[in-house]
């Protein structure tokens, strides 16, 4: 039986913890901005005299996408310098959540944000008198398709720089990491269903300028929605994490925390890519048929509250394993 | 670290009751949305058969749904009967 110095342990996870954060993060990013710059080639080909407005729009694009990757980077440049002090082997677990919060979380965010960019490329080759507004509403879509890293970053950060003095080592490690999962993997949905939307947009805005402003606001309705996985996510890891659990030195408390994590985790993955797929299709045909606005919002709610239901039963699962058994 | 059996059995069967409940959601969120969407094309293609489309629409995902149920009963039956 090895022992391990607690100082050992605590460099061994935040080394972990950095290279699964930027490793995972990198993915999303780099997906994203290579779509953009696909369909921006596309669009070149269509129109190649708007080369300068398409270049411009593309770099834009790709840059809010590379900002889920900053953080990232960002992130995991602070837990292999972070010094913490060698206490307790809480830390060890909270600094390799950090890590796989953020570098999970990164993921959709990066990728979603490759959709408007896309989109706002291709409608400018189609439609040059809307590049303002194709640029807005590229920006406005794949700013809110940031929100799920934002959550990563602010749920790693807390594990990184929390004072937990006193807690328990065990069941407390499990909720560290329980919550650095339960934010991490269901802000892949939502940053992922968040830029479905808003390429959506941009593509009817280049289709019908007219309809600006309603495929703005339905698109900003359909992404709301799409965020709440990420919010019910945040809402476990906050749980987990200030929730003062009493010690308990078997293993079936902590598996049920880690389980709790794990479950709200990957139950905001579908529901956010599905909420994301309904809103790009109500938003799509909002720019083609103004007129149907109405009943496309309401069937768009309907759709996606359905498809929100076994994100609310990962939850229901989640708060029983926090707080029941 | 003494790990009593009934304890360990208790670790599983909650680590299993997350993994059923997280994996299972992915499914029936995605697919459910998926018809969502095209039930937006069809009402956006033809406003007049709201109704129709709406209702397929809410069958169809109900259909969709059912493993996501499995998955639930599943996770209930790790989490308070095993």
């Amino acid at each position: 039986m090895m022992t391990f110095e607690i100082a050992s342990m605590i460099e061994l996870a935040s080394f972990a913890g950095a290279g699964l954060c930027i490793g995972l993060g990198a993915i999303g990013a780099a997906l994203g901005e290579g779509y953009t710059a696909g369909l921006a080639n596309e669009a070149l080909s269509s129109r190649p005299e708007k080369s300068g407005e398409i270049l411009k729009n593309m770099l834009v694009g790709q840059a809010v996408a590379e900002s889920a990757a900053i953080f990232a980077l960002v992130i995991a440049i602070l837990l292999i310098f972070l010094e913490p002090p060698a206490e307790s082997i809480l830390t060890a677990s909270a600094l390799l959540g950090a890590g796989l919060c953020m570098g999970f979380g990164a993921i959709g965010s990066g990728v979603g944000a490759g959709y408007p960019g896309g989109e706002a490329c291709l409608g400018i080759a189609r439609q040059p008198s809307v590049t303002p507004r194709l640029t807005t509403n590229m920006l406005i879509g794949s700013a809110v398709c940031q929100t799920p890293a934002i959550f990563s970053m602010v749920v790693a950060l807390m594990l990184m720089f929390m004072d937990f003095g006193s807690l328990p080592v065990s069941p407390t490690w499990a909720a560290f990491l329980g919550a650095g999962l339960s934010t991490g993997l269901a802000a892949i949905g939502s940053g992922l269903g968040g830029g479905f939307a808003a390429g959506a947009s941009c593509g009817g805005i280049a289709r019908n300028p007219g309809t600006f402003s309603q495929v703005t606001t339905t698109m900003l309705i359909g992404q709301a929605v799409a965020q709440t996985p990420a919010i019910f996510g945040l809402l476990i890891s906050f749980v987990l994490m200030f929730k003062a659990f009493p010690a308990y030195s078997g293993l079936s408390v902590p598996m049920a925390l880690l389980g709790a994590g794990i479950c709200m985790g990957f139950g905001g993955i579908g529901p956010g890519i599905g909420n994301g797929l309904t809103a790009q299709n109500a938003v799509k045909w909002v720019a083609r048929n103004e007129n149907a606005a109405g009943d496309l919002t309401r069937t768009m709610l309907v759709g996606q509250a359905v498809s929100q239901s076994t994100a609310i039963y990962a939850m229901v699962i989640s708060l029983v394993l926090i707080f029941v058994v | 670290m003494a790990i009593e059996g009934a304890d360990l059995i208790k670790a599983a069967a909650f680590l299993g009751a997350g993994l059923a409940m997280g994996l299972g959601a992915i499914g029936p969120g995605v697919g459910e949305g998926f018809v969502g969407g095209k039930a937006c094309e069809a009402i956006g293609r033809k406003p007049e058969e709201a109704g129709l489309l709406t209702r397929t629409m809410l069958v169809g995902q109900a259909v969709s749904e059912s493993t996501g149920i499995y998955s639930l009963v599943v996770a209930l039956l790790l989490l308070f009967v095993v």
